[in-house]
């Protein structure tokens, strides 16, 4: 979806502090004494941002930090319970239909049906957004081609397709709409490392063929390093610091250091500590 | 509406026939399962009617094939509505169940034009699975149908179409509100709607307080006006009251189902259930 120049010289996401709590603090019901009681967490609190048009931004944090609910509030998918959050100048919860068709997502998971084949999953995914018609498939197959994906998986329903290229297809999904604001929620989480450094190419190119602003989760330290022009690390739902990452390098960590020791002297953790919690 | 804005949303209303229309080719197999469990369904019914005579309660072979006739157009429909039903009301679970519940609900689309496709789509589905299930019907059982009027018939089949879709949306709303028990429910309500609304019986044999219930459903009409038409020819004049009843109820329950939905939305984003998981 093309944007006006007057939008691309403003800023693409706005956030002004947004919280959200999920489970609200529900006590025993008298009536329903089985019930348990559940206790509330805070995904976001009072998280503000500002990413400008046309560059990838970085979201770092450990699970459960509040990356996901970011996205999601930014995909009008969830509301705020405080806050405002705008794209391209469109608030999310009062016009989420304007800031739709400005977005597209790549999420962690797969969001396809997997019964489907590419070509259907694409071709659902244009009809959404206002295409379909002749030439799509072309399109389709252009941008596939340009993935390194074969034509022959075009047509296989999509389980038949490895993690990548699955990843690959919803990607090119994502093309295919134009977005002016793309949400990739850790894109290359599980992929192999060819495969990982297509994606990142990918990303890469969507900046520089398409002028479209990437709002890039990611635990990959390295990844943000080398993919994002700055990066917002986020802990238990707060903002911790934000800037490029040479700034952070430079402001939190050791004159020869690296992003991640600037994150673990943030958040007093590292990222792989927090995936191997999670495992087990 | 805009020229521009109606051709976008009607792009993305074929785009769910199309999607439902790739999803029921690649399930074939599933398909034809069900298919064929309806069949078996529907030739119980009409098996237990014509066995009636063995068992001594129906001796009069005017009656048997009236009963037979009877049970067999209530079993016919059933398979029809029940159908329609279950694909409008799944629409959202299915969605959780295959992650793409996010992508669908971030389009740039209106809710309305949502549901529409996937209401479209359902009736297409449900006409040909009941015409394939119709076509054995008559090639198997001897049916008198002399007297039928099909024009009141399927002007009655129509007027259902509407309040059948209004209640589809209404229970499509279970999933969105309860992730976990809604799909349940939906089965529940399916459940009521098979009792209440005379399927196999008329609803005057029900307890007074299903009866209430049964009134206010709309396949009560469409069950009773369809045998009307096809077992006594009523005339489409005569079937006026209740295709005025079934289109009201339809103008009452589409835009009502559509409104509760939005407010379903509404919280399912506030409560963060818009998700694969819930």
């Amino acid at each position: 979806m093309a944007i006006h120049a007057s939008e691309l010289n403003s800023a693409a996401v706005e956030v002004e502090g947004i919280s959200k709590r999920f489970g609200a603090a529900v006590q025993p019901h008298r009536l329903m004494p089985w019930r348990k009681a559940k206790k509330p967490k805070l995904a976001l609190d009072q998280v503000s941002m500002h990413v400008e048009s046309g560059r990838i931004t970085g979201i770092l944090g450990a699970n459960g930090s509040g990356k996901s609910t970011l996205i999601r509030i930014l995909a009008t998918l969830l509301t705020p319970d405080a806050g405002r959050a705008s794209v391209f100048g469109s608030d999310v919860v009062r016009h989420p239909a304007q800031v739709r068709r400005h977005i597209n997502r790549v999420s962690v998971e797969a969001s396809f049906f997997k019964e489907m084949s590419p070509w259907e999953n694409m071709l659902y995914a244009a009809r959404l957004y206002g295409s379909g018609g002749d030439g799509t498939r072309d399109r389709v197959e252009a941008m596939l081609e340009r993935l390194g994906l074969p034509l022959d998986t075009l047509d296989k329903p999509m389980k038949q397709l490895s993690r990548g290229q699955q990843q690959k297809v919803a990607i090119a999904r994502s093309f295919l709409t134009s977005p002016s604001l793309l949400l990739m929620d850790e894109p290359t989480t599980g992929l192999d490392p060819r495969s990982k450094r297509e994606v990142q190419e990918l990303v890469r190119s969507i900046r520089r063929d398409r002028a479209a602003t990437v709002l890039l989760c990611t635990h990959d330290l390295q990844e943000a390093e080398v993919l994002c022009d700055r990066v917002v690390v986020i802990d238990q739902g707060r903002v911790l610091a934000e800037g490029t990452p040479s700034d952070l390098i430079r402001a939190h960590a050791a004159p020869s250091g690296s992003l991640e020791d600037a994150f673990m002297r943030l958040t007093g953790k590292r990222l792989e500590e927090d995936e191997e919690e999670k495992e087990e | 509406m805009t020229g521009n804005v109606l051709r976008w949303e009607m792009n993305a209303f074929v785009g769910f026939i199309e999607r439902q229309k790739n999803l029921y080719r690649r399930y074939w197999a599933w398909e034809a399962v069900w298919l064929l469990y309806n069949l078996v369904s529907v030739l119980s019914i009409g098996y237990l009617a014509a066995g009636l005579s063995t068992l001594g309660i129906e001796r009069s072979k005017a009656n048997l094939q009236q009963t037979e006739l009877y049970l067999l157009i209530g079993a016919l429909l059933w398979t029809y509505l029940s159908m329609v039903f279950f694909e409008v009301s799944f629409a959202i679970t299915w969605e959780r169940w295959e992650g793409t519940i996010e992508y669908t609900f971030m389009a740039p689309i209106k809710r309305l034009t949502h549901l529409l496709g996937m209401c479209a789509a359902s009736l297409i589905y449900g006409v040909l699975r009941a015409a394939i299930i119709g076509l054995a019907v008559v090639a198997l059982f001897r049916l008198d149908l002399l007297r039928a009027n099909w024009l009141t018939a399927l002007v009655l089949f129509a007027a259902a179409t509407l309040p059948l879709l209004g209640l589809g949306i209404f229970t499509s709303i279970l999933p969105l509100l309860s992730p976990e028990k809604g799909e349940q429910m939906a089965f529940a309500v399916q459940g009521v709607l098979l009792l209440i609304s005379g399927v196999y019986y008329p609803i005057s044999v029900l307890p007074w307080p299903l009866r209430l219930v049964g009134i206010v459903s709309p396949l009560t009409y469409t069950l009773d006006g369809v045998r009307q038409a096809l077992l006594h020819g009523l005339t489409l004049a005569a079937a006026l009251p209740d295709i005025g009843i079934l289109l009201l109820m339809g103008v009452v329950l589409v835009p009502a189902s559509v409104w509760c939905f939005g407010r379903a939305e509404i919280r399912a984003k506030r409560l963060g259930l818009l998700k694969r998981s819930g």
